[in-house]
Parts: C-alpha cells; structure tokens; sequence
C-alpha cells in the first residue's frame, strides 16, 4: 500500500521529479560506502592494525587481537547505534506527527539520562541491564509526558513542536544536574553522559544488540506506523489498534533510547537529520525508508567516528562532539531551507 | 503572532492631562522607587551579614561580587528588553538565539588561530579589546542575517536559535579540544570569569561599557517607544529604522558580549527579568521597563545568591535554579501566548 502521510507528505510533493539523484543509484552508494567506511574504521587507530599485520601474525598474533577485542566490537557498536538511533528518529516522527522530532529534541534522552543517574545513586551495584531498564522507563515516562505536552500545544505548529520538546528536555536537565551537583556525581554524569566509542570493547558493547532488535520489530511494524502517521481517525477507520501501535512505538523509542545511553551516550541530532535526509531523496514510506535510515545513520556515524578519531591523532574528540556540529548544522539547513516555503 | 503589542498602552497620553493617569505614573514611579530600596536593602543584606571573619575584608571582596551582579543584571536586562522591541517579540532573548555561546567560540577560535603567543603577548586590555570588537562585529553581521530580512516566523527563529546554540557549543568545544593544554588554560582563564571572583580590571572595563551603552539609550528612548508600533508605522513616523536598529543592534551586541565575557552565559536569566518588567510596571513605555528590568535583575540574583547561599548553604547551583525555573516560565509562555 503506498503510505505517506498527510503532513509529511505535504511539503514534500513534487520533490522527488526534476533534479535530485535517484533512488536507484544512491541504494548502492550508501551499501558501498558503508563497506568502505566500516572498512576504514576497522584500521584507523593508534596501534597499527592493518590487514598485512594481521595476516601476518606477529608476536603473539597482537594485531588481530586488537581487531578482535576493539576494532571489531567498536565498528559493530557504531553500525547498530547509527542504525537504531535513525530508526528511533523516524518513528518519534511518525508518532508525533511532526518531522523535527527525535529522542533528544523531546526530553525522552533527558529523562532516560535522569533514569541512569537514580539508578546510581538509589541501586549502586546494579548490573547494567538493570541500569539501562530503569533508563527506559523514565524514558517512556518522558514519551508519554512529551505527547501529553504536545497535545496541549494550541497550534500544531511545525517547529513549535520540537522547541517545546527541547525546553521539556533543558527542565529535565537541571533537575538531572541539581540532583547530580548535590551529590557529587557531575563529573561522572558528564563523563558517561557525553557520547563517545572510545571505551568500547569486547563484553562493553553486547547490549545494543537489544537495540538491534527494536530496529527489527520497527521494521516488522513498518506499515503501521506509516498509518499512524496519518491521524488516530483514520488509523481507526482503518481497523488499526491505535494506542497499542503509539505504545509498541514508545517502547521501541524508550528502549533504544535506553540502550544508546547506557553503552555510549548521548548522540545529538542524528534521529532527526538522518530520515530527513532520506526522505528527501525517496519520499515519505516508512517500509521502504527504513532500510535507507538504518543504512544512512550507520554511515554517518561511522564517518563521523573516523573524524574523531582522526583529526588530533593520536587522541581522540568525542564523537557527539562532531555529531553535534555535523548534525546542527544540517538541522539548521533543513530549517532555513524548508522555512523559506512553510513560513 | 506571539505578542500583539497594545498600541493604547504606547499611546498612553503624558502623565498630566488627567488625575486618573496622574496617580497611575505615581504608582509607576512607588513601584521603581521601592524596587531601588529593595536593591539596596539586599546589598547592605549581602555585604554586611553572616561576616566570619573581618569585616573589612569581607566587604572588600564581597564588594566585587555585588558590583558584578549589578553590572551583569543592568546589561542583561536592558540589552533583553531593547532585543524584544527591535524583533517585536516577547519571548525572543540574546541567549536564547545562541549568541553566548557565540562568544565562547569567538574566544576559542581566537586562540586557535592566534595561539596563545598572542594572547600572552597582548596586555590584558587590547587583548580585552580585540575580543569584544570581533564579537560585536561578527554579532551584528549575524543579527542583521537573521533579523534583516524577510520577517520569518517566531517559533521558526526560536528553533533555529537552540539550534545555533547548540551548533556553536559544539563548534568551540572541538575547538578547544583541539587546542595545546597551554592554549587551552589561557583560554580558560580568559572565559570563565565567574560571578563570585571577577577580575577587577575586566569588572571595571564592563561597568564602563554598560554605563556607556545605558548613555546612549537614554536619547534614544522616545525613539524605542515609537518602534514598538512596528516597523511600517515607525517609519511613517519618521524614524530612519534601519539605522536606528543597527545602532541599537551595537549597543545591545556590546552588552551581551560584555557581561559574558564577565560571568558566562545565563540562558533564562534575561527572559525572567523582562516578562517580569513589563508586568511590574504595566507599561510599553521604555523609559520605565529598561530601569525595572535592571533593578529586577539585581533583586534576582542578589536575592537568589543570598538565598541559595546563606540559608541552604547551596553554591554555585543559581544558574541551574534560574535554568528551571526558566524553562518552565519559556514552556509557559510558548504554550499559552500560542494559543492567542
């Protein structure tokens, strides 16, 4: 059934004739890129790990127990966070209805961020599955909160949406930092909190795999949220059970959200600017564009991660560092540039 | 449209033609002249009370704190309620368009191209200088971007604000991530001045440059009530606009830059303190909010910092308080101005 939904859909008519590269064409880019990037990312680093080294052996085989214990884990963590992160964007998207929406413009990092911090301070010894389930349940606390909030906003307006969901998010903030502050724990607070791979390693990454699986059931549940993305009247018209498809996606958010948080921390913007992307060059169907986001997101961090890693060899800048510039700065772009029609 | 700015309150004829406005200014001029007492009681309050040691001494020191929280609340206030007028809206501030966080990049891209060589080899005040010329420079330019051109929707400028914000936050700690740890600490040293310890050369250099910039609003204060009437009437009324919204771009671009530069950057700060004026004093007329806003900030920090500090024993946690607090008062605004 082609989808697309009334308000994303809008803005986009028309884009996809005249100029603009073709989905055909650009399938096979980012599945190439990807293999390069990936590739790239597996032998970029301080210690040198290049394929020869590896086939090589070397003094107790060094090089490829490098590979196995951090490259590996590292390039794989960065796929699965780049995949998930995208797929949790789109489907905040369609929820809410609202293309500027992701986890970190709707408070629901920010809750899931003061998850983390209650369970350090009221559980000390938990494991971090422990930790991450608390994480998301204050991040579906902070969904459910976000679409209360946003019910209440008069207008449904474009932009008016998200800006109300980053405030939400700076009030969850403070409390996070008061309550960290009083403590004494902000500096541990910033340090896991700021998004970065450089402490990945084997047995430090598996729980994004959980991740994972929220992509797959996304994918299994694509059409519907494409339905979703219509309106609750004619989801309903269409025999859809409205409130279990919007919590199946809360918790597929949360739980992401969750994960992403807990193994690397947090990463701006990426949610938002990867499916906005993509749906400028295919178009607005959430079965089609998943693979597409998934793909992208991967791409992007991965690039995004050798920069890091690479500009002030041999140390490292944090990856949501860059994240953050890279992705702002196209966040603007589709702002003004989308502005000049829809204002 | 957020704020429709009630032309009969800008109109409202000169406190003379009837005993009705009469007692109205009176009441205006109660409101100021209790809000200056209140001012003063708080200082006296801070400087004088919860003394452990010599009293000398504290005051000594603790006098370079207040004179910083009445520096930094006068350029805040003023510089937020002269920014709502020149964009005709409410919830617009300084900060909330990302240009603190401009100013922090300014600095570290300043040592980054110069090195710290330079910075050292300057004397702290052309060093002092060189900044705040750039960053009103560049501000303006900015600015006059945003603001210039084709009026764009509020809400779309507010997004696109947080988002420059946090696109410069970022910028400049990549920046200074790239930077020698020698670099870095002139850099820190230069940047975080904070409130509990300015430096007194930087303290003083600032109390000019707001004091030079209230100077130049006071000619200019008829002017600023008339282009409260908008942009096509302003005209009509013979204010040459553009050159008039430059100016007033300058003066508040040099006291944004000048108070960050000072203690860093308070996001709501400026927010809370103008909506609270324009209640205080239930006016448009510049004359009266630009004096309240100055005296409401100083009342909300010495009053905060007193609180927070001397009776929970919290410090340092006022910016988060007025975080929260700020936040909530935005969300509030957002949601409810919307719905009009």
């Amino acid at each position: 059934m082609p989808v697309a939904a009334p308000e994303r859909a809008a803005p986009t008519a028309g884009r996809r004739t005249g100029r603009g590269p073709r989905p055909g064409r650009v399938g096979p880019l980012i599945g190439v890129a990807l293999v390069v990037l990936a590739g790239l990312s597996l032998f970029v680093g301080v210690a040198d790990v290049s394929p020869a080294a590896v086939l090589a052996g070397g003094p107790e085989g060094r090089a490829a127990f490098l590979l196995g214990v951090s490259r590996i884990p590292r390039t794989v963590a960065l796929i699965l966070v780049g995949s998930a992160l995208g797929i949790a964007g789109l489907i905040m998207q369609m929820l809410v209805r609202n293309r500027f929406v992701e986890p970190g413009t709707t408070g629901v990092t920010e809750f899931a961020t003061l998850g983390m911090l209650v369970s350090i301070v009221a559980w000390p010894g938990m494991p971090v599955v422990g930790k991450m389930g608390v994480a998301a349940v204050f991040g579906l606390v902070g969904t459910w909160v976000f679409l209360r909030v946003v019910r209440a906003v008069p207008v449904r307006q474009l932009v008016l949406v998200p800006l109300v969901g980053i405030m939400l998010g700076g009030v969850v903030g403070a409390v996070t930092t008061f309550v960290a502050y009083r403590l004494d724990l902000l500096q541990s607070l910033a340090q896991w909190s700021q998004g970065s791979f450089s402490s990945i390693m084997a047995g430090r990454y598996e729980l994004l795999w959980i991740a994972a699986a929220m992509v797959v059931v996304a994918w299994f549940a694509a059409d519907r949220f494409s339905v979703i993305g219509m309106g609750e009247e004619f989801a309903t018209n269409l025999g859809l059970d409205y409130r279990r498809v919007v919590g199946v996606g809360m918790l597929v958010v949360a739980v992401i959200t969750a994960t992403v948080l807990v193994s690397a921390g947090m990463i701006p913007f990426l949610g938002l600017v990867v499916p906005n992307v993509v749906s400028l060059i295919i178009g607005d169907n959430v079965r089609r564009a998943i693979p597409w986001v998934a793909g992208t997101g991967a791409a992007f961090l991965l690039a995004c991660d050798i920069v890091a890693r690479v500009v002030r060899f041999p140390y490292e800048i944090p990856l949501s560092v860059i994240v953050g510039v890279v992705g702002s700065g196209l966040f603007l772009w589709l702002l003004l540039r989308r502005g000049s029609r829809a204002h | 449209m957020l704020t429709e700015i009630a032309p009969a309150a800008v109109t409202d004829p000169a406190p003379r033609r009837t005993g009705w406005v009469r007692s109205l200014a009176a009441r205006r001029g109660v409101r100021l002249a209790g809000l200056g007492i209140l001012v003063l009681a708080l200082v006296a309050l801070y400087l004088f009370t919860d003394v452990p040691g010599s009293l000398a001494f504290a005051v000594r020191i603790r006098s370079l704190t207040v004179a910083a929280m009445l520096v930094v609340a006068t350029a805040v206030g003023v510089s937020t309620v002269v920014f709502h007028t020149i964009v005709a809206n409410r919830i617009l501030t300084p900060s909330i368009m990302g240009f603190d966080s401009f100013y922090a990049l300014i600095s570290t891209l300043l040592v980054f191209f110069l090195g710290s060589g330079a910075f050292l080899g300057f004397d702290e005040l052309t060093l002092w200088i060189v900044q705040v010329v750039v960053m009103v420079a560049f501000s303006v330019v900015l600015f006059t971007w945003l603001f210039g051109g084709r009026r764009r929707s509020i809400h779309l400028m507010l997004l696109v604000g947080i988002v420059l914000g946090t696109f410069f936050r970022s910028f400049t700690e990549w920046m200074q991530r790239m930077l020698d740890p020698l670099d870095f600490q002139v850099l820190t040293d230069a940047m975080f001045a904070s409130l509990t310890r300015p430096d007194p050369l930087l303290l003083a250099l600032t109390g000019v440059l707001v004091t030079a910039g209230c100077v130049v609003l006071i000619p200019l204060l008829p002017t600023l009530d008339v282009l409260t009437l908008g942009e096509a009437t302003a005209v009509g009324l013979g204010v040459d606009h553009r050159r008039t919204v430059m100016t007033l771009f300058g003066v508040v671009s040099v006291m944004v830059a000048v108070s960050t530069a000072l203690v860093g950057p308070i996001m709501f700060f400026g927010l809370i303190v103008a909506n609270l004026a324009y209640s205080y004093v239930a006016t448009f007329r510049h004359a009266w909010t630009l004096p309240a806003a100055a005296g409401l900030g100083m009342v909300c920090l010495l009053g905060g910092e007193l609180v927070l500090e001397r009776v929970f024993g919290f410090g340092a946690t006022l910016s988060t308080v007025i975080e929260f607090a700020g936040g909530l008062f935005f969300l509030y605004l957002v949601l409810r101005k919307g719905a009009r």
